[in-house]
């Protein structure tokens, strides 16, 4: 057994806020390289593994999505509350993105455009089983205290696999000359 | 403001910037040496060839013995000048410049049309904006598609006047001026008129070319205009089919 199979592997859990699942989607254009990530941590929490419950202690939090529900508010709680480092990943979670551009309409506009004005059999807000939104769309960091910025919609396979590298060897990431806005 | 006017036959003199010993005519400003000796300095309102209007700020820099900061736009070399162009302090001022910019109306860069061509974008990557620290102003702006060939998004532009300067001092017709103050300023054509009614615009679109970012675009460049006209050919068959 080499050093590396011994060293301690990182946990890592990810979460889909208010976004499209675009950049779960390209931490899995990452491609061949699934594999080497696959023996040096351990998915504990994610939309991608089976698991349930976010674990009591993870050592890096990936969040996806702008906060736009109280379930959305709940989880960036939480992942601050239990992960070493929380990771904004992609525009929605950094800045908001097109979740936020309801900001400019009032809430209850929105509901009565998506549930009402549209629809022309039994015209109902649905409340059950769904969160309720916020009155307004925020980015993480808005809400919780954020340590690591990945701008794109969605970032490269390589910002995220740069992201990552960088912090299971225990370093900062700084992917600007990476991912941008937009990007 | 344009700069004042100096006689012909420039002099020579001989400054430093971030280090360097550079020569330069007395009557080019701190931004132009840079540019010819390809030290970057970033700029949203600054062009090349067109007045200069010194409202972004972003490109301040440091003057020796100079406690206060200077437009590089609108301040001339000269003899000895020593001149930092970035340093922790500038830096923080331009990364807050640009969070201020962004967060004041909408660049939602995913779904503009200038995605991948635009300054502001650019400008946000170099400044090292990963993120804006600043509230949201979640303001709404209005859009202007009355013009035939060209479209106005208020909510895009950042005000730098490029197209208010280009429209008067390259084309001549002055259409675009500035109106309102603070949150409420917007670039106006004529009298504040729709665009598409301007007695004034010739449609060369100038504008469209010199700003920074997807404010002033050519119609036809957003995802849903992006519409198939078929209309020719059940027609040409028809006719093929007659013959």
């Amino acid at each position: 057994m080499n050093n590396e199979a011994q060293a301690p592997r990182v946990s890592v859990a990810t979460a889909w806020l208010d976004g499209c699942s675009g950049c779960h989607m390209s931490l899995l254009d990452i491609d061949q390289r699934l594999v080497e990530l696959a023996q040096k941590v351990d998915i504990v929490y994610s939309p991608l593994v089976d698991a349930k419950t976010l674990p009591a202690r993870v050592d890096v939090g990936i969040l996806e999505g702008s906060v736009s529900t109280d379930d959305d508010l709940h989880k960036a709680r939480l992942f601050r509350e239990r992960c070493t480092i929380l990771v904004s990943l992609g525009d929605c979670a950094v800045n908001g993105n097109v979740p936020a551009m309801r900001n400019l309409f009032k809430l209850t506009d929105v509901m009565d455009r998506a549930y009402r004005e549209n629809v022309n059999i039994h015209p109902v807000v649905p409340v059950v089983g769904v969160p309720a939104l916020l009155p307004t769309v925020r980015p993480v960091h808005a809400c919780v205290p954020v340590d690591v910025f990945v701008p794109g919609c969605p970032p490269s396979a390589d910002a995220i696999w740069y992201v990552l590298c960088e912090l299971i060897a225990g370093r900062t990431p700084q992917p600007g000359t990476l991912t941008r806005f937009g990007a | 403001m344009a700069l004042p006017t100096t006689p012909p036959g420039a002099r020579v003199v001989t400054l430093e910037i971030d280090g360097r010993d550079l020569s330069a005519r007395d009557n080019e400003s701190i931004i132009e040496v840079c540019r010819e000796n390809g030290i970057a300095i970033p700029s949203l309102c600054y062009l090349d060839g067109l007045s200069v209007w010194g409202a972004c700020r972003l490109c301040m820099v440091e003057i020796n013995g100079q406690e206060r900061l200077y437009s590089a736009c609108s301040t001339r070399v000269a003899e000895g000048m020593k001149v930092s162009t970035g340093n922790e302090r500038l830096a923080r001022y331009r990364r807050t410049i640009v969070e201020l910019l962004l967060a004041e109306r909408n660049h939602v860069c995913s779904v503009c049309v200038s995605n991948g061509h635009c300054e502001l974008q650019t400008l946000a990557q170099r400044c090292g904006v990963d993120h804006v620290r600043v509230p949201y102003r979640q303001a709404r702006y209005a859009v202007d598609s009355s013009h035939p060939s060209f479209r106005l998004d208020h909510n895009r532009c950042v005000l730098c006047s490029r197209c208010v300067r280009v429209c008067d001092e390259i084309e001549g017709a002055h259409t675009w001026d500035v109106m309102g103050r603070g949150a409420d300023c917007l670039v106006i054509s004529d009298l504040n008129r729709p665009w598409g009614e301007s007695e004034t615009c010739t449609g060369c679109g100038k504008c469209v070319q010199v700003c920074p970012t997807g404010a002033l675009v050519k119609q036809g460049t957003s995802v849903g205009e992006m519409v198939k006209d078929r209309h020719f050919l059940p027609i040409l068959a028809r006719r093929r089919d007659a013959r």
